[in-house]
Parts: structure tokens; sequence; C-alpha cells
């Protein structure tokens, strides 16, 4: 990477981006199906977003304007990363206002601020596999994807109502897309589980490593799976934003000192500053210098 | 008043620029040069080349160097590095046969044509620390003798003339290609053969070594082991014929493995390959066995359910670079994952004491 004009725009050369497209085609033609790919290796670790930086790569021109976001913040350092990769690379414009966006590379959250249509949203995947760690052979979850024999599924989810007398599935929590593949969301908080479905825009997702590409065109149904006398429920921390007192956005919770202290603040850092810069001011926020939005 | 942490950016550049100043070490040592890499810890840029697929040592020196002698991390940058590569073409097989061979054992055949030639081999020294190395110093000239201009025949050709060695078929179908085609599940041997000489040394070694210990037992002697140079040549469209465009060195072993016959195949002995690139022979040994137990089924053996049978298990997790890349990612934050399980355990443990309160 010392000479970047030494690689193509987006650094993959357009015959693998080529080979992409055509896995992102035919993934839209079928949603929530699972294409193989030639994932190819990248200039940063298996685990670090390989799959999401690929389908960005085939996605990206010259005119577009990325944002990266890693759990919600465009400021966590492996989202820095690949902003950067990409500045570097492609020599897009970058921002971190998620309407300002056309590309948004995402990993485990989906933004608050609702998507548009045009706007593409891609997702960095561990394990494409929703049936994975109820069947851990490929070739007999391929099988059952084909059948559409989701009943070990469902035994889970059963399951664990009986034993905790709820299903015990926080993120990664299963879809089932325009009634036919359960797709994994990749790890997201279930909370964010109901922005999959009717989406206005492109979602796209990208597992690198296990050489997977999949996706769900706009307005795509997409259901978590429940049971009609134990509905799906999205849930977060029972707290509004410290900072910008946001009611509604998902939460992290910051530890502040050793005595047990904590506060919440939105994961989504983009949303949260703009309500501070709206004049939503939480019980610990102040109204944020104009520096740091940077 | 609390104050999000901000400047991933700046401790990214932080980070980097101490790791440099790391990877140099300390001034007044004198720096590590490519060139001494290359010559002087030459089996290691051979494990970086066979695991990097890409036969380089200058590269693979260079990468030793940068890694600050992780060989993983040297092989990464290998393998990044080389997924950019434009393919010109392909070489024609590589004739093993025609090897210029400065090693080549049998422990099937006492004698042999072409000989037993011991070559640069720890086999037999003695694990003793030598602390001349310690000091600077100059290593006496080795002997040396005319190369023999006799042909070294592969002993497994030889088993083969009595019928005694299962026959290779033929083929001339353009193998597939691992880095350029998404692994299928079944694959076929050249699939699992690419696969597994550019696994993880140490996978593919502790592989070997539970067939050796009962798991998906082989029972493999070394046919032969051989550690040389061979011709790489290209066919050329606008000349008509094929030129030699390079030497690489290669390290193959075949080992001849007892069969009492099955169902489907006459009892006779069979074979495991490996062939790697470099100087690699712990590699290519382990590999012609892990290749051998993954042959279970065209020979007409019962899958007895071991680790080294079993195709998927072997070929998913043997290469390091998508190991270690997920390993290490669990590093990476979680908050927001964890947050929700935090959530959900903090709700079952409510009502886990609620349900206890309302028992007693």
């Amino acid at each position: 990477m010392t000479d970047q004009t030494a690689y193509n725009f987006a650094y993959l050369d357009e015959q693998t981006k080529r080979m992409i497209r055509r896995a992102i085609l035919k993934g839209v033609a079928i949603p929530g199906y699972q294409v193989p790919f030639a994932s190819r290796e990248m200039p940063m670790p298996y685990g670090w977003g390989t799959g999401g930086v690929q389908v960005t790569a085939a996605c990206l021109v010259p005119e577009d304007r990325l944002k990266v976001i890693d759990q919600g913040a465009d400021d966590t350092t492996n989202a820095v990363s690949i902003r950067r990769f990409f500045q570097r690379t492609a020599g897009v414009e970058v921002t971190e206002a998620t309407a300002d966006a056309t590309v948004i590379q995402t990993r485990h959250r989906i933004p608050e601020t609702p998507l548009t249509e045009g706007q593409i949203l891609v997702y960095q995947v561990p394990i494409p596999e929703p049936l994975r760690f109820l069947e851990p052979r490929e070739t007999e979850t391929r099988k059952m994807h084909e059948l559409e024999d989701y009943g070990l599924m469902h035994v889970k989810l059963y399951e664990d109502i009986s034993r905790h007398g709820q299903i015990a599935t926080a993120y990664d929590y299963p879809v089932k897309v325009e009634g036919r593949y359960v797709m994994d969301p990749s790890p997201i908080p279930k909370f964010d589980n109901p922005k999959l479905g009717g989406n206005a825009a492109i979602q796209l997702f990208g597992a690198g490593r296990e050489q997977r590409i999949y996706a769900l065109p706009p307005y795509t149904q997409a259901i978590s799976l429940d049971f009609d006398d134990y509905p799906f429920a999205a849930s977060k921390a029972d707290h509004s934003c410290d900072l910008c007192a946001a009611p509604d956005s998902y939460l992290d919770e910051v530890i502040t000192d050793d005595q047990g202290s904590r506060m919440f603040v939105c994961s989504d850092t983009d949303f949260c500053a703009s309500r501070r810069a709206a004049g939503h001011i939480g019980p610990m926020g102040a109204p944020r210098a104009g520096a740091d939005v940077e | 008043m609390y104050v999000a942490v901000k400047g991933g950016e700046k401790a990214i550049d932080a980070a980097h620029a101490w790791l440099a100043e790391e990877r140099r070490g300390d001034t007044s040592v004198s720096e590590l040069s490519v060139a001494q890499i290359r010559q002087q810890l030459t089996l290691a840029v051979n494990r970086v080349m066979a695991e990097g697929s890409l036969y380089d040592p200058d590269l693979a020196a260079l990468a030793i160097k940068q890694a600050r002698g992780d060989l993983i991390e040297a092989i990464f940058l290998i393998r990044a590095y080389r997924t950019t590569l434009p393919r010109l073409g392909a070489s024609t097989p590589v004739e093993t046969a025609q090897m210029a061979v400065c090693r080549r054992i049998s422990a099937t055949f006492k004698d042999l044509p072409g000989g037993q030639i011991l070559g640069p081999t720890f086999d037999y020294t003695h694990r003793l620390l030598d602390f001349k190395l310690a000091a600077e110093g100059e290593v006496p000239a080795a002997p040396t003798a005319p190369a023999s201009l006799d042909a070294v025949p592969h002993v497994t050709a030889m088993l083969n003339r009595d019928g005694l060695i299962q026959t290779e078929a033929q083929g001339n179908a353009t193998p597939p290609d691992l880095t350029r085609e998404p692994m299928e599940l079944p694959t076929t041997r050249p699939l699992r053969l690419q696969a597994i000489t550019r696994g993880d040394e140490g996978f593919i070694l502790s592989m070997a070594y539970s067939t050796q210990r009962g798991y998906g037992r082989t029972h493999a002697f070394v046919g032969e082991l051989r550690i040389g140079t061979v011709a790489v040549e290209m066919d050329i469209p606008e000349l008509g014929f094929s030129v030699e465009i390079g030497e690489v060195e290669l390290t193959e072993c075949e080992t001849v493995n007892q069969f009492k016959g099955s169902k489907t195949e006459p009892p006779q002995f069979t074979r495991g390959y490996g062939l790697v690139f470099g100087q690699t022979e712990r590699k290519a040994i382990a590999m012609s066995l892990v290749d051998r137990a993954l042959r279970w089924k065209e020979l007409g053996e019962d899958n007895t359910g071991a680790p080294a049978q079993d195709e998927e298990f072997v070929l998913m997790h043997a290469d390091n670079i998508q190991a270690t890349g997920f390993l290490e990612h669990i590093k990476l934050p979680h908050y927001v994952d964890f947050q929700a399980e935090l959530e959900l355990v903090r709700k079952l443990r409510r009502e886990a004491l609620a349900q206890a309160e309302a028992a007693e």
C-alpha cells in the first residue's frame, strides 16, 4: 500500500469486481439466498470486514459518498481504518451523516436515521449461515435451505422458550425473507431487526472468509422468526440517551467509574451528534463543540 | 461531564509508528537485511512461500522482516499481495521425476536407482545448542562430490510396475483454482491437495499425527521424499512449444500405505501425496498422510468418523489466514452485541430471581 497508484480504483481489479457484482445481482434476484463467491484475500484480516469491503469496492463509483460505521459509530478504530482504506484506494468523498451517504458500510448496526431509496447499506458478516450453530456442516445446511427445511431452527427457538420463558437470542436474530429463505442478518442487535424488512435502501451482506454474498432488495419482506404466542419483540436498554435524551435509539452502556456508575449513550454517533446539534440535551450531555463532529 | 472517546485515527497512526520502531528494535544493533533473511532463514522463507502460495523468496523474506518474524503475519502479507497479481497463464505440469535432487530418501527400500541422498537435513544432528554460532564465525566448506547424472525415478513408479500399488488415474483436466472459485463441497482431490499445500503447517501436522495415533489410521511408509529444483515450463502460443521460464524448489513426498483391500479394491498398496514449495519436508510428509486419510471414500474404506477423514472439517479449518483473522477479530469492538446480551441476561436473571422468591 505504499504506492496507491499501483492499485485499481477501490483496490480490486475490474475482473474481480465483475465477479462480485454478478454475485450481488444474483443475491438481489433471490433475496436471502447465500450466493457463493470467490472471495479474495484483502489487505485487512478476515473478520475485519473483508466481505463488506469487497462488496463496497464492487459497488463504489467515483461520485459516491461513503460512510463507514462499526457498532453504530463512525469513530471506532476499524471504521476509521476501512474508511481510510477507501479514501486511499478510491478517493471517494466520505461522510458521517447517514442521510448524505450513498453507500454505508456497517458492522453490527443499522443506522437510526431511516435510509432512503438509492442508498446502499453494506453489512460485514462473520457467519452468513443462520443454521450454522445448529448444524456445523455446510453440505447439510445448504440442503436444508434447498428443501426449506427450517424445523431445526423452530425447535431451537421453542427450546429457548421452554427453558428461559422467551427466545434467548439478543443479536444475530434470524429472519425469514419473502416467505422463503431464513437469513442471518449479521450480528445486529434484534432491536434493529424491524428495519430489515420494507427498507427503502438496498441491503447487501458480504461474508469474506465464508465466501458468501446475499441481499435484501428495497422493500423486501423480512420477518423475525417467532411464534404466535411468543411474538418477536425488539429490545434495548430501558433508558434514554444520557447525551441527547433520545428515548428510542439503541444504547451502549458506558462504565464511568469502578463504583458501578454507568451511563447510556446512543450507539449511533451521527444520530446522537445531530440531535445534540439540534438542541436535544440529555442529563449528562452538553452542546457539542463543532470541532469534534468532524 | 462525559465526552465520548474520539481519536481512533490518531491512535491508529501512533500504533503504526510504534510498531515500526519496535520492529527495528535497538538501533545500536545492525539492521537485518532482506538478503540475510533469504539466505539464513531459508526454512522460514520456504514456509511463507508455501502457505502464501507465491514462489518468491525475496518477497517472502521481505514479508518476514516486515512481520517481525511472525510467519503467519508474513504469509498474510504475501497472500494479500498475491491476490492483486494478474494471471498471465499457467505452466505445464512440473516433472518431479526430472527433479535435480539435493535430498532423496526412501524408507521402504535400502537402496534403489538414483540412490539415497541425505542432503542438508537436521535428521541426524544432535539437538545440542551450538554456542559457537553465538559468536561470529565462518563455517568450514562442506565436502562435495560430482552430481550424479543417473535418473532418479519415483519409487512408486517402480512399485507400480508390479501392480503392487494402486495406479493413479491420468488426466489432462485443468485443475480447479481455489483462489478463483469458492470452495464447493464435496470437493475433488486436486482441490483438496491445493488447500492442504497452502494450509497451516501446524494444523496439517496435527491432522497427520492424529491418523498415526489411530484416528483414521492408514499406516504410512515414506516411499520417497525428494527435495530439489524443477524446471517450470510454459506453453507460448506464438511459438507453438513450451519454454523454460524458471526453476522452483519443491519438496515431494509419496507415502506407501498398507491396504488390505475393500469391497471395491483388491489388496494393494495405496498412496498419499504431498507437494510443497521449498524445503518443507515436515509439511510435505504431513500433507501426504492427510491426503491419504481423505481418500477413504474413493478407496471404499470405512469412515471411522476420524477428523482427518472429514473433508469439510480439514479443508474449512486448514487455512491459517482465515483462522487467525476470525480468531483475532473477537478483539474488535462488540459493544452492541454485548449490550444486547447484557440486557437479556439481566432480564433472565430478574425472572429467575422472581420465580425463586415466589417459590419461597
